[in-house]
């Protein structure tokens, strides 16, 4: 039975990440997991300087998952090169770094130290939602998103490009077409949906920053239509995620598109979910004579 | 260093109204645990609600690998978890946080403030110093309905036990933190350990640092994953070149230093 995938040139020994920002640098979920099973970490969204983030609350529960609104709260990356990859690399997983910024020049200072570090793929991070800069600035068009992927292809030529896309958008196509049209060798998606919480009492919404990402299963469907339509829209593989909590979850992905996925939200509910996606993606494809993990990929069927 | 646990629900009380006693076995964590540290909870394995519950630790009985916690029913997730029945397991992690309470060190005389369900992480802790140091408890709390854990601290053996009400429906009428303070300026303490409400340890922590003594808070915020990955349990702080960062309460407390704190 074969689990492994190609993801835009990285080889993935199976199609389970761990998606940024659910799974720090990877050190805290070391006592619970075994790290060598991941297909691969995506690391927590980093920028070229220490970034302290948002006040608290910057957490809040709803119904079917979360809202958050960490403000890319990292320790830049230097601090993450010295400090947190050699831990990583002790690993025989694939790293893929979250790369974020305020402006195009920080993108690509960035993507430019990145190019030359011991990492397998860096994926741009064009779509947090809790920043005032950057991010959502970019990627929520096809010019916008096209504008900044263009720059960061011209210095990160050793390392294969993901461009993480908003579902905060009237037509998800046009964001990937831009990144596809620039050159980038993979697509992720989603990042999360926007959106708040009141505490009716106070009258004020819970996060501090009024907004929030929306993660977990509630917004799964979203996802999975947005991975289909990317799929069907570029040539570039699609990493799915939104809401994946089950073998049943990514198998979804797959079908409707998805190279591979990632588990977010699921992370933070239990440290064993990636783990667990693993063991019962197996289980499928056992009691489906699936032999190939490969054979589901895009193998959905409009009516 | 936490685990992931199923452990037995074996004895279930309520202490009072909506306020209950949960004791649960699990050997690897009664080893593990520290005063101050907590335990993240999946009240339900449905998926609802979507998030853990992380509660303190109140008392651990290493001999027989018993580790009890308390909390009230307060919404939806405390409400699940005061439902499920003694012989159930629980989905536990834990136990959680680096930042504990200093037990180590030799103190003369330490006060312990807590208010509310802030008391109750305060229980195992002053066992702990039981041997340590002459010890001053302070327990707060909104009226007499509300008044838990009382016998259990008394048959410590405590140098003095202070029981406040806000409104004076039982013992004390006041805030702890009057009486403690009433105390300290006739003796002075080295130490002050406290939990309870923002309000509180934000008085306490401007009493100690102003008289110089050496504190330490257990704080508290709205939280995520529990173990240090997501960084929602953001509480602003002081690092030593003087900047302000934030640490997360999840994995750098519960327990601080209240000279680092920023409220």
């Amino acid at each position: 039975m074969n689990l492994g995938v190609d993801f835009c040139g990285i080889k993935l020994k199976n199609p389970v990440t761990v998606a940024s920002g659910t799974f720090g640098y990877g050190r805290e979920f070391e006592e619970y997991i075994d790290l060598n099973r991941l297909g691969a970490i995506i690391t927590k969204g980093t920028t070229l300087k220490e970034k302290l983030g948002n006040k608290a609350p910057r957490i809040c529960e709803v119904t079917g998952g979360l809202l958050n609104s960490i403000g890319l709260q990292n320790p830049g990356v230097e601090h993450f090169l010295k400090e947190d990859l050699p831990f990583l690399r002790k690993f025989d997983t694939k790293i893929i770094v979250n790369a974020c910024g305020s402006t195009v020049e920080d993108y690509v200072e960035l993507c430019k130290i990145l190019n030359d570090a011991d990492i397998d793929g860096v994926e741009l991070n064009l779509s947090c939602p809790n920043v005032k800069e950057g991010c959502l600035a970019f990627g929520t068009t096809y010019e916008g998103v096209k504008g900044v992927t263009e720059k960061v292809r011209k210095v990160l030529d050793r390392k294969p490009l993901i461009v993480k896309l908003t579902p905060n958008v009237t037509d998800i196509t046009q964001p990937a077409k831009g990144a596809e049209d620039a050159g980038a060798d993979g697509i992720s998606a989603i990042n999360t949906l926007l959106g708040m919480k009141i505490d009716i009492k106070k009258r004020r919404p819970i996060l501090a920053n009024n907004t929030g990402g929306f993660a977990g299963p509630a917004i799964k469907p979203v996802a999975v239509r947005m991975v289909y339509q990317i799929a069907q829209a570029v040539n570039i593989p699609v990493m799915g995620l939104g809401g994946i909590m089950t073998g049943e979850d990514a198998i979804e992905f797959m079908e409707a598109g998805a190279t591979a996925i990632s588990i977010g939200a699921g992370n933070m509910v239990d440290p064993e979910t990636s783990i667990r996606v693993i063991d019962e993606i197996e289980e499928f494809m056992k009691a489906n004579q699936i032999d190939d993990i490969k054979k589901l990929i895009g193998s959905v069927e409009m009516n | 260093m936490g685990k992931k646990v199923l452990a037995e629900l074996v004895n279930k009380e309520e202490l009072n109204k909506d306020i209950f006693k949960f004791s649960v076995r699990s050997k690897e964590i009664a080893d593990l645990a520290k005063p101050g540290q907590f335990l993240d909870i999946k009240v339900s394995d449905k998926g609802e609600p979507f998030l853990r519950r992380p509660i303190s630790i109140h008392n651990v009985d290493k001999e027989n690998g018993i580790v009890e916690f308390i909390f009230m029913v307060v919404g939806k997730g405390t409400k699940i978890l005061a439902e499920r029945n003694v012989g159930e397991k629980l989905d536990i992690l834990g136990p959680l946080g680096n930042g504990t309470f200093d037990t180590d060190k030799k103190y003369n005389s330490v006060s312990i403030i807590g208010g509310g369900l802030g008391v109750f992480p305060l229980y195992e802790l002053t066992k702990k110093l039981k041997n340590n140091a002459s010890l001053n408890v302070y327990l707060g709390f909104r009226n007499k309905d509300l008044v838990t854990c009382e016998k259990e601290f008394e048959a410590i053996g405590l140098n003095k036990l202070c029981v406040t009400t806000d409104d004076g429906s039982y013992k004390e009428k006041g805030f702890a933190i009057d009486f403690m303070k009433k105390d300290i300026e006739e003796h002075r303490v080295d130490k002050i350990f406290a939990c309870g409400p923002l309000p509180m340890l934000r008085a306490v922590k401007e009493y100690a640092d102003k008289e110089g003594i050496d504190c330490e808070l257990s704080m508290e915020e709205r939280m995520g994953c529990g173990i240090g990955a997501c960084l929602g349990c953001a509480i602003e702080y002081i690092r030593d070149d003087g900047t302000k960062t934030y640490k997360h309460v999840c994995k750098d407390g519960p327990v601080f230093d209240s000279k680092k704190i920023i409220f």
